[in-house]
């Protein structure tokens, strides 16, 4: 930390200075954009644009339903308008009403911009194979009979070479929301059901998105649960959010966005946001924010938990029936004195360190009497609705970060009643859609979604106590050959992509990547064999709904336009690579994309009998459930009400503050040095954590990567209209600017010993000091000197994992930032 | 005279996604560089560092901006050629046979809503989806809100239902050009003059 003082300091934000110019242009820089303009509308200069343009220039406006399927956990109908062959406007939907369980979809900034993404001149047109090294984009154009039959025998020769475990499903989000064209999760992708006819592949468990709370709620509630959904804040007196982020990560206007900003309109429920940034939820739907250092979130409820058993105000008739290892007198057999939640708190435990609000205030950041407040605020308001984001999991001491907001809702008592929650994220409301599409994998092996770089690089060291390799002990083979649909964690969404990079340039360790995706990605660049596919606007699909409070709903996607230039759907890609397999008919099952959608609906009907039938569907694009539930997800009643009968599948049938599984890896686990598995939810300073910061003279600043509204992860990045709207910039405090002579859109560059991004700077009140963020999924654009100018943060970022669930701890970097 | 339109936004709910603003230039086919509707955020205050910990006293908003169809169209009033002027609905429109793309009304609109289009060399602007509006729809932004923080309609309705706020930091006073503008104010909006704060996304708008 470089801005503290002993002194109380104030630093005023950079004053525009309010002159009579100012005043009458309020778009100082309005004509300074209008320079841009020539030249720079890319849907005018696609290459071969012939190919897109219509045949049939008079054709009137045809309307019909798509949808965006991207990876923001919610889902959007589109209306596409259509002439002559081509999408030549896109518009939200226009079904529903304003209300809660009822609401109309309306797609964000991002699902309007579809059409350009569609028409992007980054559109793959033709299979290409990789001729020069890989990487270096040397390609040339192949026939798709000869990718076919370059793909079936790659998978051929490997599976005879080192066995199915050697061919890996990479983690793939592109494509989320289909149910046919779907990339996400991978067990039921079309690339796992071709896989499975020939054997298998590698699996993979957790995701990017939440690798560290589930392996949280896996010990600490026995399994996946989710919190209450959004809208049962309406039964709340008190919300606090934990780095969630609806209005932002979650921005549909008919998702969790509308369900929080309605939801508190009606309610006017005193809500608290806890987070690193004054984020849109902070400050669309907040009474306080509370900004802590990334990292520290367990801190803060260790702090806010001492003073609740020092008031005696948290729930001990709760943690007494429901709970082990709060006390002393709650504990596991076989276990010290001294191991309870209440002896770490108040010193009695192993470290002899009392967690004082002093204590907390000291590691977060946020003042004593602050936490003081909150938590005797926190205490006794009833019911309170806790929930947490996945930023604050995604660190290098994610699972106890996690799994300490899980406890603050156990000792307030508020678990598994209506206005209350689990601590976990929002649950919401879902339609039973069937999936027959789904099949088996015969493999059992599986790996930490972001240990497959580990996997390539030496996979038969990684075992189930150095690796946390699951349904084996050990890995046989390292991965020799990658499918990577629809995803960019290949590159651009893993850790420190310039150590990735140099993995994949050596092609005697992976030796075959397939790479299916619309556009030429980061990724994409990394293919030895690259396939065009088409757009979900290109092909008929059942689209699932997204998360939105207590509203059920599913859209059948239509073909809007046929696909482009040589473009092909992934169903029929793989039909054909079955067919060389000898597989075609188990991948088929005699069923064309289309028959497969219908079969899905009328097999979905037998739990939903009044979904529309495949025609009625297709006219009228989006179907709600006209019965909503009053509440979208209220969970842990039952186990609430009587705990005996209804016990979790943890091993004492207890929420485990204490766990016993995690007691009993800390003492059989291999982890690297000066990483630490604990029972307790116990606050952890780690490697590159905020403690190191204030440490470390060169690198002194914590880095984030929030979720911006430019992109979904790195889908729609590259997109003019976006990159206008929302260009990608590095968020950081007046304070730490200030000392480095940065002023805001002063050109900076960011930098640790893994990479280097430059990028404008958005000097900005709304990020706590000593932090920076930067927001992630932005296209890495190394320039020749190496500089990543397209400002990906995951040129920062490291491949070091969390101790229990090997999970991606992206938002545990060390940085420096100067004028570039 | 027919009745005069203007735009409604409730700043309480606006989270800076520019839904609108694209939803804009997907119709309109407007240019990068060329947006009818902007927006801004705007926000100020300081942070207190005592020791190790922080404390903020700051405030950010939101604040979406096309052309407000002033009753005094200064826009209008200095166009040298007539080809800006404003219809019996008070719609404010180019007339593209007329504008010769001098960027008068561009200069002196203090909302900055006419906006030079470089490939036709003339001035382009939002004329409230007249299209859409005489076909029984909203205005493109208007329907795609995702947070409902938009309206349109006549004025005296649209005040009527939310009062007659038009006018905060960091836009001009209202009684500049009489714009046809209410506003619902975040509850860290800034009145006009007082403002303490800065427009934090300047390339933006």
């Amino acid at each position: 930390m470089t801005a503290t003082s002993d002194h109380p300091t104030s630093t005023d934000v950079p004053s525009n200075g309010l002159s009579r110019r100012s005043f009458l242009k309020w778009s100082a820089a309005a004509g300074g954009g209008v320079a841009l303009a020539s030249g720079t509308n890319q849907l005018g200069l696609l290459p071969g644009s012939g190919l897109w343009a219509s045949e049939d220039e008079d054709g009137g406006l045809e309307t019909r339903w798509s949808a965006c399927v991207v990876n923001c956990g919610s889902c959007c109908p589109l209306r596409m308008q259509v002439a002559g062959g081509r999408v030549v406007r896109v518009l939200p939907d226009d079904t529903g009403d304003d209300e809660l369980g009822s609401q109309q979809i309306r797609a964000c900034v991002r699902g309007l911009s579809y059409r350009q993404r569609m028409y992007s001149p980054d559109r793959l047109k033709v299979p290409m194979k990789r001729v020069g090294k890989r990487g270096a984009g040397e390609w040339e154009e192949i026939s798709w009979e000869q990718a076919y039959d370059e793909i079936a025998e790659a998978v051929q020769r490997i599976i005879d070479e080192y066995g199915n475990e050697a061919i890996y499903l990479n983690y793939g989000t592109g494509t989320i929301r289909g149910t046919i064209a779907k990339s996400w999760p991978p067990a039921i992708t079309p690339i796992a059901r071709l896989m499975n006819t020939v054997g298998g592949y590698l699996n993979h468990y957790a995701d990017y998105s939440t690798a560290q709370i589930q392996g949280a709620v896996a010990y600490h509630y026995g399994g996946w649960i989710g919190a209450n959904s959004l809208d049962d804040a309406k039964s709340a007196n008190l919300q606090v959010l934990f780095g969630n982020n609806p209005l932002e990560t979650r921005m549909s206007g008919g998702g969790e966005a509308f369900v929080t900003q309605r939801t508190r309109e009606q309610s006017k429920v005193r809500t608290i946001v806890i987070d690193p940034r004054y984020s849109e939820t902070a400050l669309g739907v907040a009474d306080e924010w509370v900004p802590l250092r990334p990292g520290t979130d367990a801190a803060l409820v260790a702090g806010m938990a001492h003073v609740m058993v020092s008031e005696d105000l948290h729930d001990q008739e709760f943690l007494d029936s429901h709970c082990q290892g709060f006390d002393e007198d709650h504990m596991p057999e076989d276990v010290p004195e001294g191991s309870s939640y209440v002896a770490y708190l108040m010193g009695e435990g192993p470290d002899g360190v009392e967690k004082t609000p002093e204590w907390a205030a000291s590691i977060t950041g946020v003042p004593a009497d602050t936490i003081v407040r909150l938590a005797r605020e926190i205490a006794t308001t009833k019911p309170t609705y806790i929930n947490q984001g996945w930023g604050p999991q995604r660190h290098a001491n994610g699972e106890n970060q996690a799994r300490a907001i899980f406890t603050l809702v156990a000792m307030t008592g508020n678990i598994g009643i209506r206005g209350g929650s689990t601590g976990e994220r929002e649950g919401s409301y879902g339609l039973p859609m069937a999936n027959p599409y789904a099949s088996e994998n015969p493999v059992e092996t599986s790996i930490p979604v972001f240990a497959w770089t580990d996997a390539v690089e030496k996979g038969p060291e990684m075992t189930a106590t150095n690796a946390g390799v699951q349904g084996a002990d050990r890995l046989e083979v390292p991965i020799k050959m990658i499918w990577n649909y629809a995803g960019n964690a290949l590159t651009n969404q893993h850790g420190d992509i310039n150590r990735t990079i140099e993995l994949l340039e050596d092609d005697s360790k992976c030796e075959m990547i397939v790479v299916i995706d619309t556009r030429m990605t980061v990724s994409a660049r990394y293919a030895d064999i690259l396939l065009p596919d088409a757009m979900n606007a290109e092909q008929l699909d059942l689209v699932a709904q997204g998360s939105a409070g207590n509203m059920g709903y599913t859209i059948l996607g239509d073909q809007v336009v046929e696909p482009p230039f040589e473009c092909k759907t992934v169903y029929e890609m793989c039909s054909e690579i079955a067919k060389r397999l000898g597989t075609e008919e188990d991948f088929t099952e005699g069923r064309t994309q289309e028959e497969w959608v219908r079969h899905i609906l009328d097999a979905s009907r037998e739990d939903i009998p009044d979904l529309p039938s495949f025609e009625e569907l297709k006219e009228m694009g989006v179907w709600r459930d006209p019965n909503p539930p009053e509440v979208g997800y209220v969970p842990l009643e039952d186990f609430r009400a009587d705990p005996e009968e209804h016990p979790l599948p943890t091993p004492s049938g207890k929420i485990e503050i204490f766990s016993t599984e995690l007691w009993e890896m800390a003492e059989t686990w291999e982890l690297p040095e000066g990483d630490r598995i604990t029972a307790l939810p116990e606050h952890l300073d780690t490697w590159e954590g905020p403690a190191e910061a204030r440490e470390r003279d060169d690198h002194p600043l914590q880095c984030i990567g929030h979720h911006y509204k430019q992109r979904t992860h790195s889908t729609y990045g590259n997109l003019p209209w976006l990159e206008e709207a929302h260009p990608q910039i590095v968020w950081m405090n007046p304070v730490d600017a200030e000392e480095r002579g940065i002023g805001n859109d002063d050109t900076v560059e960011v930098f640790n010993e893994r990479g280097r991004i430059r990028l404008p700077a958005r000097v900005t009140v709304r990020i706590a000091p000593g932090v920076v963020s930067v927001p992630q999924g932005a296209w890495f654009t190394p320039n020749e000197q190496g500089v990543d100018v397209g400002g990906s943060v995951n040129t920062l970022t490291s491949w070091r994992q969390s101790p229990i669930h090997k999970g991606n701890a992206q938002h545990t970097t060390l940085v420096q930032i100067a004028r570039a | 005279m027919a009745v005069t339109l203007g735009f409604y936004f409730d700043q309480t709910l606006c989270n800076g996604c520019k839904a609108c603003q694209i939803a804009c230039k997907d119709k309109h086919d407007t240019a990068i560089g060329v947006n009818w509707r902007r927006v801004a955020e705007y926000g100020g205050g300081t942070w207190q560092i005592t020791g190790d910990t922080f404390s903020p006293n700051i405030f950010a908003n939101y604040l979406t901006m096309a052309c407000n169809h002033c009753d005094d169209a200064v826009c209008v009033d200095v166009c040298p050629t007539t080809a800006m002027h404003q219809r019996e609905d008070g719609v404010v429109v180019v007339d593209d046979d007329l504008c010769v793309g001098c960027r008068y009304c561009e200069w002196s609109c203090p909302y900055s809503a006419p906006q030079y289009d470089a490939e036709t060399g003339r001035m382009s602007k939002c004329d409230l989806c007249t299209d859409y509006r005489e076909a029984g729809l909203d205005p493109a932004c208007v329907a795609a809100c995702p947070s409902r923080a938009l309206d349109w309609g006549p004025i005296d309705e649209l005040r009527e239902q939310y009062g007659d706020v038009a006018g905060i930091a960091p836009l001009p006073d209202p009684s500049v050009t009489r714009p046809n503008l209410v506003i619902k104010p975040h509850h860290s909006a800034e009145p006009v003059g007082a403002a303490t704060g800065a427009i934090t996304n300047p390339r933006e708008v």
